[in-house]
């Protein structure tokens, strides 16, 4: 009997403890789904709202520099006398001036082309990766992140010593005799791109490579067994299945690079427009912090919209079965 | 003596003198590092032979298969495909085609694309590879998927797609690397008849290699046996299961009992060898070459054995034991019997009656007694 009841209670704690750890389960299941929202909220979304209400300010010499401000304190009135002062001045100004739209233009060119010659120098890199003997790659992927490990700054900052007319790269070619007068690239669009190929190369290699790395190597046997040169397999075969790899690569790289202001700071000449050079003379030259959140606005837009209509289309292949 | 002619087949190029085989590998070696996958091999395929390459994995099999289709070079030795030696020509230019062991489907592509590949790189005409595309699909029944990509189909319907890939092209040869391996036993066992069908009608030589020794069986008109990078023997079906050339081949396909012993008589009638047992072995079939006094293996499968209560009124192919186990299979019944000088003899018996009145049982006593054309002779 005093043994039933025993086994009677052990089997409730047995019971209870499952219900506790069903709890539990459920709850930490929720919570992993949750948290990256409650990320993306506090440190996406808030910030940028933060951002679009600035645009809508009007510059003050005031500490913060806009007005109104809204303080939680001064009641619900003067909320809503503050809101109606909001409005789309800003943005219409981005409209008038062509300095904006000329630096819009030229960042996405910029971006465009050195995203394009990311992948051109990209690409190899993570093709001979992926083909690499295994035992080899993990030592390959070391170096391609080692650069993460130096400040990015002070690796911009090399780049003026290679690049200078005086600087290594000059040297060397002049001690070869391959010029004879030092190549003028520092301060040049050129010296933007090198600037942005060198410090987005990871960004492009390790997508490409994953996707490439992944790829059943028998598909090109079995195009080449169906009577397919092996370059004509590359190109039928190896360069369509690596293009999610491909379209993340370039997104990594083409985004960044947009709204870069360091590379074409310390690298580009004082005519190089780009809209993070803008943005950051706005802020902090001219202290007009409303116009400069505009322009942050924007720029969010032109990235953000294209990329929600190709990420559409994609899961809309996928759907249709790729 | 009695010869085995009579279950040989009405196809048998390689019992033609005259017959030219039409691939022929010539003391083939392949090494990597210094592991030798293919061993100074020699082997002759002849033209419309359904050819299996049976083998446990790491024979060499897939390896000389894929030196067939010029994915790998031999280190040594030459491979001759219709008189003309194929060593140096790369894979996209030889008249064979491979069936993946993976199917290798290309998975951007729908199921059209996939066998149209290979005849767009031969430069067909576009109504021409039109034509093919449907023929191959009306061939493996898969009109109504021509739209779909590999991976909303199943695995059979896959394996179909890959082959219907491979003949497109008409080759000369049709190289398939374990080609139901991802199959499960039933849809395998109905591919197996399906594939001798195809081979049949488009009259192609196939070259299949398998791990799968009733899947080599049902389908190969040959089989070469291979073990550690040589062939082990080459031969029919029948000829493998009932004239094995060695104990390693009798022991790899299906199952066998060796008895060890030495040559006591032979002669024109036959060979008698007394078993290490005490059991005297008589046999009429002519089998390896053994003289008196020479140690040798008798190999007797467990259906030519029978097992009784009474004792057989023969003094020899016969010894005493008793019911160690019974394995009940619903159509036959395997039974092992420890014999008194302690070995275990593997026997079976159709189960061609429903009910059996006395029938064997664990512990019983009982003999073992076999006929004198059950089994072979074997020296190695």
């Amino acid at each position: 009997m005093a043994e039933a009841v025993e086994r009677g209670s052990e089997m409730t704690a047995q019971a209870g403890d499952s219900l506790a750890n069903r709890v539990v389960s459920a709850l930490t299941s929720r919570l992993v789904i949750v948290a990256p929202y409650l990320w993306l909220l506090f440190f996406f979304l808030v910030p940028f709202l933060i951002v679009f209400k600035i645009s809508l300010s009007q510059t003050a010499i005031a500490m913060p520099p806009y007005t109104p401000v809204f303080s939680l304190t001064d009641g619900m009135s003067a909320l809503l006398s503050g809101l109606s002062e909001l409005s789309f001045e800003n943005y219409l100004w981005l409209v008038d001036d062509p300095l904006y739209f000329n630096a819009y233009v030229s960042s996405l060119i910029i971006a465009a082309v050195s995203t394009l010659l990311t992948l051109l120098v990209g690409y190899p890199l993570a093709y001979g990766m992926a083909r690499a003997p295994a035992s080899l790659r993990p030592m390959l992927l070391m170096l391609v992140i080692l650069p993460f490990w130096t400040s990015f700054l002070i690796r911009v900052y090399a780049w003026i010593g290679i690049l200078k007319p005086e600087g290594l790269l000059n040297q060397f070619l002049l001690f070869l005799g391959v010029i004879d007068q030092p190549l003028l690239i520092m301060n040049t669009n050129t010296a933007i791109y090198i600037g942005i190929v060198y410090s987005y190369l990871p960004f492009m290699v390790l997508p490409l490579y994953a996707t490439l790395e992944k790829m059943d190597y028998s598909l090109i046997e079995a195009a080449q067994d169906l009577g397919c040169t092996p370059s004509g397999a590359f190109w039928k075969i190896t360069v369509p299945l690596s293009m999610p790899g491909v379209v993340a690569g370039c997104l990594l790289v083409f985004i960044p690079a947009v709204g870069e202001f360091v590379i074409p700071d310390l690298l580009g000449g004082s005519q190089t427009l780009m809209i993070g050079k803008t943005l950051w003379n706005e802020f902090f030259a001219n202290r007009d912090w409303p116009v400069s959140s505009a322009v942050a606005v924007i720029l969010l837009l032109i990235l953000v919209v294209p990329i929600m209509f190709f990420q559409r289309a994609q899961a809309r292949a996928q759907e249709q079965g790729r | 003596m009695k010869s085995l002619g009579s279950i040989r087949r009405s196809f048998a190029p390689w019992n033609d003198p005259a017959a030219r085989p039409y691939i022929s590998f010539e003391g083939i070696t392949k090494r990597f590092g210094d592991f030798t996958a293919v061993d100074n091999l020699t082997l002759d395929i002849y033209e419309r032979e359904f050819f299996a390459l049976l083998g446990a994995s790491g024979c060499g099999k897939t390896t000389l298969l894929r030196m067939l289709a010029g994915f790998e070079q031999p280190t040594s030795g030459r491979i001759l495909l219709d008189g003309q030696d194929i060593s140096g020509i790369p894979p996209y230019r030889r008249p064979v085609n491979m069936m993946f062991q993976s199917y290798a489907l290309f998975p951007h592509m729908t199921v059209e694309a996939n066998i149209a590949f290979g005849l767009k790189q031969d430069g067909m005409p576009k109504p021409e590879i039109e034509a093919r595309v449907a023929e191959m699909l009306k061939l493996v029944k898969l009109e109504k998927f021509a739209k779909r990509k590999p991976h909303q189909l199943s695995g059979g319907q896959r394996q179909r797609v890959a082959l219907a890939r491979s003949v497109a092209k008409r080759p000369k040869v049709l190289l398939l690397d374990e080609p139901l391996g991802a199959l499960d036993k039933k849809l395998r066992e109905e591919t197996q008849f399906e594939l001798m069908d195809l081979q049949q009608e488009l009259g192609l030589t196939f070259v299949v290699v398998t791990h799968d020794q009733e899947e080599a069986m049902t389908m190969a008109d040959r089989i070469a046996i291979m073990d550690k990078g040589e062939v082990m023997q080459v031969a029919t079906p029948a000829e493998i299961y009932e004239a094995p050339a060695s104990r390693f081949v009798a022991d790899f396909v299906g199952s066998v009992n060796l008895f060890e012993g030495v040559v006591r008589e032979r002669d024109a009638k036959g060979t008698t060898i007394a078993d290490n047992g005490g059991m005297t072995i008589r046999t009429d079939i002519a089998g390896e070459e053994a003289s008196p006094g020479q140690p040798v293996w008798f190999a007797i499968r467990p259906e030519k054995i029978k097992v009784s209560s009474r004792k057989p009124a023969n003094g020899f192919n016969a010894a005493e034991g008793e019911i160690w186990d019974i394995a009940y299979l619903g159509d036959m019944t395997v039974y092992h019997v420890k014999l008194d000088d302690g070995r275990i003899v593997k026997t079976s018996a159709v189960n061609a009656a429903r009910v059996v009145e006395d029938a064997l049982t664990w512990s019983d006593r009982a003999w073992i007694s076999f006929p004198t054309d059950a089994g072979v002779v074997l020296t190695r």
